[in-house]
């Protein structure tokens, strides 16, 4: 091959002929481009803009009114908190599980790989559906729960269970090629060393994986603060108290107040584009290191 | 070890086996009278009907911007790469909002519609524009990095060869291609049946027309019929399983190929 491109450059194909054999002519080139930014602008930028064009429909004033109202105030609280919850259970599974995962060898790996990337493949509706079915008041540990006294649907258990759910694979799935490519090599002079295996993991193990860690992080956070379908379902919608940011969003336009629906969509939107921000800052970190 | 298939089993497993064990208490005959009712399988008609639309929409104009985003060097390039990422950042309650309010007869994008005599909002082609929304990451960032991938020397050698840019395009490029796109499709399909946050706003929700499946198991939930949300949901947990282990394929597929290349 090497061969033939050294006989047939000398050659000489007419002058405009070479460039054209890896490369399309201009005109294409340009249509592919303009094709390319019309369908994600008129996809992706238009909408986007549209938000925000409606949040600031009536005035700056309206739109403070509608992110300072109470029950969009407890909005954020329920939001934060949950995702303040199932973020960390979700790190701390996702290094255990991508450390078992890509240390070991064992019968079944390759099925628990799949498992984790279970939720990603199910419907939302059905990530919360299977709670009700657990926890509600019909489920299958619904009456010694409200024997108990213990509500977990309509209430934050349910919210941060289906939360978790969804966001299960984020941690792991950033990990486990990460400490796969790593190897353990490390890890084992360390122990070797005498080290113990908290200090191998605090000292050799996390600097190692600390982008890949925090990119996972940021992927996990933003889909447990805008998380819809399944936090819907074991909600009850109770305002104020059950709500969440994107379910506060449907309440408010459903009830025709769109500008306000819209000013608290900008915050979640504002949320969103802070999450790419971030990744493509540390991933070029994680290109780096 | 043992703390991860545990913790896997408490917030996967177990409630995922609570929805077959809610099935296992109805007989097969009703579980599949509630799975093909009149009003199921409009939904599921519906849902699989736009999903594959927009996945295919997706698939041709996905590659299009991965070409575009790997080939050229044009200004305005690490922007188009960033917007990428949007639909799969956002949530899906804001999308559906924010494609509404576009699409609406007031809206943008809605109005030059409105002036075509075509409706977007409440119809299916509505639905289908959401879910192609939220699916063009899928096949983008499937695609993008098998192209970078690609080795010019082999398009050089073909070229160098006599093949014109058709045929390589056609016979080197594409043949390479093929599991990243087949892939992106997959899983581009596999999150649209699921999808429930952006089309709710979009679609209307008028029974047989413009009902997804995902929003039939909630207004069961919502009336508190277990049995018939259970039934759906049954369906479409086989067919997510179904995509799960088609793209686990097409990866392993792929993983060959380039190993063989």
């Amino acid at each position: 091959m090497i061969e033939a491109r050294a006989v047939a450059a000398p050659a000489g194909a007419p002058a405009n002929a070479p460039v054209a054999a890896n490369d399309e002519p201009a005109w294409v080139r340009r249509i592919v481009i303009a094709v390319a930014i019309g369908f994600v602008g008129l996809f992706v930028l238009v909408p986007l803009a549209a938000v925000f064009g409606e949040a600031f429909r009536r005035g700056i004033a309206a739109y403070g009114r509608a992110i300072t109202d109470p029950v969009a105030l407890s909005a954020v609280k329920l939001t934060f908190l949950a995702a303040g919850i199932a973020v960390p259970l979700n790190v701390v599974f996702g290094v255990a599980a991508s450390w078992a995962i890509a240390r070991f060898r064992f019968p079944g790996r390759s099925i628990l790989i799949t498992l984790i990337d279970l939720p990603l493949a199910v419907s939302p509706v059905i990530a919360g559906m299977v709670f009700v079915l657990l926890f509600g008041r019909q489920g299958l540990l619904g009456p010694w729960l409200s024997a108990h006294g213990i509500q977990v649907i309509f209430a934050l258990p349910g919210i941060v269970l289906a939360t978790t759910f969804v966001t299960f694979p984020f941690v792991a799935r950033e990990l486990i090629p990460l400490m796969e490519a790593q190897g353990a090599e490390e890890e084992e002079a360390a122990i070797v060393l005498g080290a113990t295996g908290w200090q191998t993991f605090l000292r050799v193990t996390l600097p190692k994986i600390k982008w890949g860690l925090l990119y996972g992080v940021v992927l996990c956070t933003a889909r447990a603060m805008g998380e819809f379908g399944a936090v819907s379902v074991v909600s009850g919608h109770i305002r104020g108290r059950t709500n969440t940011l994107p379910l506060h969003v449907e309440i408010l336009y459903n009830e025709y107040e769109y500008q306000a629906a819209f000013a608290v969509a900008s915050l979640l939107v504002l949320l969103a584009l802070a999450s790419l921000v971030a990744r493509r800052v540390i991933a070029r970190r994680v290109e780096t290191t | 070890m043992g703390y991860t298939i545990v913790y896997l089993s408490l917030i996967v497993l177990i409630p995922l086996a609570t929805l077959v064990v809610k099935t296992a208490e109805l007989s097969p005959g009703e579980v599949w009278a509630l799975a093909t009712s009149r009003r199921a399988m409009a939904s599921y008609q519906v849902t699989f009907g736009a999903s594959l639309i927009a996945a295919l929409v997706n698939m041709v104009f996905g590659t299009l911007v991965a070409w575009a985003l790997v080939r050229y060097r044009f200004p305005g390039r690490s922007i188009l790469d960033a917007i990428v990422d949007v639909p799969f950042a956002l949530p899906t309650a804001v999308s559906g909002l924010a494609l509404t309010a576009v699409l609406a007869p007031t809206g943008w994008i809605g109005r030059w519609l409105t002036a075509l005599g075509i409706q977007a909002v409440f119809t299916p082609l509505g639905i289908t524009l959401a879910l192609t929304f939220i699916g063009l990451p899928f096949v983008v960032r499937t695609v993008q990095p098998v192209l970078e991938e690609l080795e010019p020397e082999v398009e050089e050698a073909a070229a160098v060869l006599g093949a014109t840019r058709w045929q390589i395009l056609h016979r080197v490029i594409f043949p390479a291609l093929t599991p990243a796109l087949l892939t992106g499709f997959a899983l581009a399909f596999a999150r649209a049946i699921g999808e429930y946050g952006s089309v709710v706003f979009i679609s209307g929700n008028k029974q047989f027309e413009t009902e997804i499946t995902p929003l039939l198991i909630m207004t069961r939930l919502e009336q508190f019929d277990y049995a018939g949300a259970t039934a759906l949901a049954l369906v479409m947990l086989i067919v997510s399983f179904a995509m799960l282990l088609t793209i686990n394929g097409l990866g392993a597929w792929a993983r060959r190929r380039a190993g063989h290349a």
